[in-house]
């Protein structure tokens, strides 16, 4: 089966509250048989956030395949084209690192680790004790395990005292844990994927499941081809699948203008008040803040949503409507929301329509607020990010205690005075050089943030040191000063949690090339060179190996909602991943939160006292005691306000930027695994069919995109994106397999064009809300470079479908038993 | 009555906070959320003032005749910027200062309306005193943010 051309594989359509069938995905690379496999290696895919449960192929010493887990709870045994595919070769390319590199007179040249580590703890240890700790800045990623985090940032809490540790998590998922932590006192995924199989409706909220998540639309889509399907109801700018697939079942499609999400959940909102929908006596009983909230959503009729979004008015009431009357709905968010204007409010706004139905907690009734990356959880979780370990509150004292109790150190050595440095704010201060150490692991920001032109500066200049540790030499370790070669995911042992909170083992397969050493070590390395000490004078950092530091980790969510104390390697060793919270109470995991209906809002268990979601101020401990949640739900609101840059004579059109389906982020894997590479070569932008006539564009068109920070030069592809706006994938950066050209100029680059500018909650940057215009360079010689099959579909027949797959295997097996699946009791 | 005088410092302060929200923000645009957020304050400002006018017209205002205005009455805005990030932490303080002196404007116009029964102007004088609350909880949450990095590291 070609798995390019068929991006979901065949269907198995099941009835209402039965569990989803089993059905086995397997791709062996050079036309390998089964029996030319070594041995197959227990792990979970790393390319997108699902978290399938899978097993690696070795042959020979290399990976050389994958096939999912029939018993794994999250997959039921599928895999998607980008994990089947995209897995594996990357491991392999010629142009792996192997070797520490280093600045030499301007050119980075190859070194061994003791010159390399030398080098970071010089600078290290003369800017600690210059300037202290907040010299050193962290900057890490949705990728590495959670012995890595943890060990991290013990290192960095505990053994620095730096505030400056972020994660590129904030670019995907920092929304998700905002918005949970405004509304239920604490971060933590509501929902479970099963209830998928018991709702009677679906919303998806700028999530574009259908390419982000492919094996999670293949799970609805075997609900919505069945005969008692859902509806779908599809929030976005673009026809997607997913927007098709609302037409299709009878639900809605309601693309509303870019920036204006927040307007449009108003409106939703209103229309549960004014219909009667809200479950007057639930509310009582469980959340706190309905009367402010109607008073906030009291202007936005369906009229005024229609004028602000440009949606039709009875759209939006049906769409209300749905969910309003709908038994069990299921909701899932994703970067439409969390990258786009007013994102915390808009995320939360979904929250308040479950509170106000008291739809939270049951199978089917359910919130997946998603995560872009496949160990963004962890990053949230274990404190590299700068949250504290264990969902602790940097504003509460007896938090930080524990903490300080656990690792034996001064409190006052744990940075709590305000709010984690954000990664925007981390980038600000390496620009003017306060901050001197600036640590980057596992992402590539000179692609992947906004406003291109200003990070590589910042990166380049002299006034930072930047170290880089990666599998390859990315557009950002090209600007570093040192280099480390980084193990990656079947190279090294470790845990990871997908985004409804399944944790899975995966195993070390294979070696790493050359000198190249897992994160973990490096980081290891790095706390042996600066002899980092408890109050006792003992190491601060107690263990070596993976086990040992997810041990470590799991005394630090002892107690707290993310409890991880109920597991172990061996027990991860299992058929299945296993959903936290894990321990005495519930030794099998747990599929979904709040069946009680009680949050840890409560002032001393929370993890933030919360935010004004407009201005993003800070609730004081005392303004939060007043409230008195203790454990109700908090509804939140917040009017619409313009987005920070509209369309104006010069700038015309909305630009947003996103995904497809055959990328991953910056390419780094996906663009090295041919098969995918060639489905989506190159850059192209999206014009809908009435401003590419205005504009007198055709089928690709070179066009050239500019907005006020920059402009590219790309392939028109005329589609299915919304008239005013015009979408840009963010995969593509001066690095193609064919090799690298920084100095390519024009540049294809999405993030050129975007703004520095974030939300005053989560911080997430807004890459989806700037002004751009369009003009012709040349006509183009054939179709855009942009995929066929799903929301990059071109407007007009003509262009080839996209295909070419090299052959996966699928095959229907016997649905074993799932634990804690409500379908199968 | 006094009142007038309070209502006349009212519309000043809040004048002078809403332009010096708009000179700081526009002074620090490197700092987007400063900026961004700054402007979005300053719109409290203006709502208040809007709000204001029938009230104005209804008790008049001071500079009118009909009372004298202590002197020394009015604070002055922020006519231009500081540099550098402990700049920016002076800028906010100021900011700071001058919200507090429309806060407690307020929460003054707040009891005399009392004393008054006048709903719509106890009506105003609570919902404006709570958003001026926001404007002083998102400018010390901004300085408690800038603080140490400002003191300790920069240069």
């Amino acid at each position: 089966m070609d798995r390019i051309a068929d991006l979901w594989g065949p269907r198995t359509p099941h009835a209402k509250g039965t569990v989803w069938p089993a059905r086995v995905d397997q791709y062996l690379a050079d036309g390998l048989a089964e029996d030319q496999v070594d041995r197959w290696v227990q792990s979970a895919c790393l390319l997108c956030s699902n978290g399938c449960g899978c097993e690696i192929a070795v042959r020979d010493g290399r990976m050389v395949g994958i096939r999912g887990r029939a018993g794994d709870v999250v997959n039921h045994g599928r895999l998607g084209p980008k994990g089947l595919y995209g897995s594996t070769p990357w491991a392999s390319s010629p142009d792996r690192l192997t070797h520490p590199l280093v600045r030499e007179a301007g050119r980075l040249v190859e070194t061994d680790w003791d010159t390399a580590m030398a080098r970071i703890v010089e600078v290290s240890r003369r800017l600690l004790a210059d300037k202290g700790p907040l010299t050193h800045g962290f900057y890490t990623t949705g990728q590495l395990f959670i012995e890595e985090y943890y060990t991290l940032g013990v290192i960095g809490k505990a053994g620095l005292g730096t505030p400056h540790m972020d994660g590129n998590t904030r670019l995907c998922t920092a929304t998700s844990a905002a918005a949970f932590k405004e509304s239920f006192g604490a971060d933590g995924q509501p929902g479970s994927y099963t209830d998928i199989e018991h709702c009677d409706a679906i919303f998806l909220y700028g999530h574009n499941m259908a390419e982000t998540q492919t094996v999670l639309w293949s799970r609805i889509l075997d609900r919505t081809r069945a005969a008692d399907p859902p509806l779908i109801v599809c929030v976005d700018p673009r026809r997607t699948p997913v927007a098709r697939e609302a037409e299709r079942t009878g639900g809605v499609h309601l693309a509303p203008r870019v920036g204006t999400n927040l307007a449009l959940m108003n409106g939703l909102t209103r229309e549960l008040f004014v219909n009667g929908w809200v479950d007057e006596p639930w509310v009582r009983a469980h959340t706190v803040g309905a009367a402010d909230l109607r008073s906030i959503v009291e202007p936005y009729t369906p009229r005024e949503v229609a004028r602000v979004c440009d949606v039709d008015a009875g759209e939006l009431s049906r769409a209300a409507r749905i969910f309003g009357e709908s038994r069990d709905v299921l909701s899932t968010v994703l970067q439409g929301f969390y990258q786009s204007h007013q994102a915390t409010a808009s995320a939360v706004a979904v929250h308040n329509l479950h509170l106000l139905r008291g739809l939270i907690g049951r199978p089917g009734s359910g919130i997946l607020q998603m995560n872009g990356q496949p160990t963004a959880q962890n990053n949230r979780e274990c404190g590299a990010d700068g949250d504290l370990p264990g969902f602790r509150n940097w504003d509460n004292p007896n938090h930080v205690r524990e903490l300080a109790e656990l690792w034996n150190v001064d409190p006052l050595t744990i940075p709590h005075w305000s709010p984690p440095t954000h990664a925007m704010q981390i980038l600000s201060y390496a620009e003017e050089g306060s901050i001197g150490l600036l640590w980057i692991s596992a992402t590539n920001p000179a692609v992947s943030m906004p406003e291109s032109a200003r990070v590589r500066r910042v990166l380049a200049g002299d006034q930072c040191f930047v170290i880089v540790q990666d599998l390859f030499l990315t557009e950002t370790a090209q600007l570093a000063d040192v280099v480390l070669p980084a193990a990656g995911w079947g190279e090294k042992t470790g845990t990871f949690t997908n985004v409804n909170r399944t944790v899975h083992l995966s195993e070390k397969a294979v070696d790493p090339p050359g000198e190249a050493r897992s994160d973990l070590e490096i980081f290891l390395m790095y706390a042996d060179a600066m002899d980092f000490r408890d109050r006792d004078g003992a190491p601060l950092i107690r263990w070596r190996h993976p086990e040992e530091a997810f041990d470590a980790w799991r005394e630090a969510s002892r107690g707290r909602p993310v409890d991880y104390t109920g597991l172990t390697y061996e027990k991860l060793r299992g058929p299945t991943g296993i959903p936290w919270p894990v321990n005495d109470q519930a030794p099998e995991g747990t599929d979904r939160l709040y069946t009680d209906a009680v949050f840890p809002t409560d002032t001393d268990r929370c993890e933030t006292y919360g935010h004004d979601l407009l201005t993003g101020a800070t609730v004081t401990e005392q303004e939060h005691r007043a409230l008195r949640p203790a454990g109700r739900a908090l509804l939140k609101g917040a009017r619409h306000t313009p987005p920070h840059e509209t369309p104006s004579e010069d700038y015309p059109l909305l630009y947003t930027t996103g995904r497809t389906v055959y990328q991953w982020h910056t390419r780094t894997k996906t663009g090295r695994a041919r098969t995918l590479n060639d489905a989506a070569p190159d850059a192209w932008v999206e014009l809908s069919v009435a401003d590419a006539a205005r504009l007198e564009i055709t089928e690709g068109d070179v066009v050239r995109v500019e907005s006020p920070r920059g402009a590219i030069q790309v392939r028109a592809r005329v589609g299915q994106v919304r008239e005013g706006a015009v979408f840009a994938p963010f995969h593509y950066g001066a690095w193609d397999p064919a090799g690298l050209d920084v100095d390519a100029s024009p540049s294809r680059q999405a993030n050129e064009l975007t703004m520095t500018v974030w939300d005053p909650v989560s911080k997430q940057p807004y890459f989806k809300t700037a002004a751009c215009r369009v003009t012709k360079i040349r006509a183009g010689a054939g179709p855009a470079p942009a995929p066929t099959t799903a929301a990059s579909a071109p407007a007009t027949d003509g262009v080839p479908p996209t295909a070419g797959g090299p052959p996966t295997t699928t095959r229907r097996v016997d649905t074993p038993h799932y634990p804690n699946d409500p379908g199968a009791r | 009555m006094h009142l007038v005088t309070y209502i006349g410092l009212a519309h000043h302060s809040e004048q002078t906070l809403a332009e010096s929200l708009r000179v700081i923000g526009d002074g620090h645009a490197s700092q987007p959320d400063v900026l961004h957020t700054c402007h979005t304050l300053a719109g409290f400002s203006d709502g208040h003032l809007a709000r204001l006018a029938p009230i104005v017209a209804r008790y008049g205002e001071q500079g009118h005749g009909e009372v004298e205005e202590p002197e020394r009455l009015h604070a002055a805005g922020l006519a231009q910027v500081r540099s550098g990030p402990v700049g920016l932490l002076r800028d906010l303080q100021d900011l700071h200062v001058l919200a507090t002196l429309v806060l407690t404007t307020w929460t003054v116009i707040n009891q005399a309306a009392q004393g008054l029964r006048d709903h719509e102007l106890l009506t105003l004088a609570g919902e404006a005193g709570g958003e001026t609350s926001r404007q002083l909880s998102w400018l010390n949450t901004r300085m408690k943010t800038a603080a140490p990095q400002a003191l300790i590291v920069a240069t």
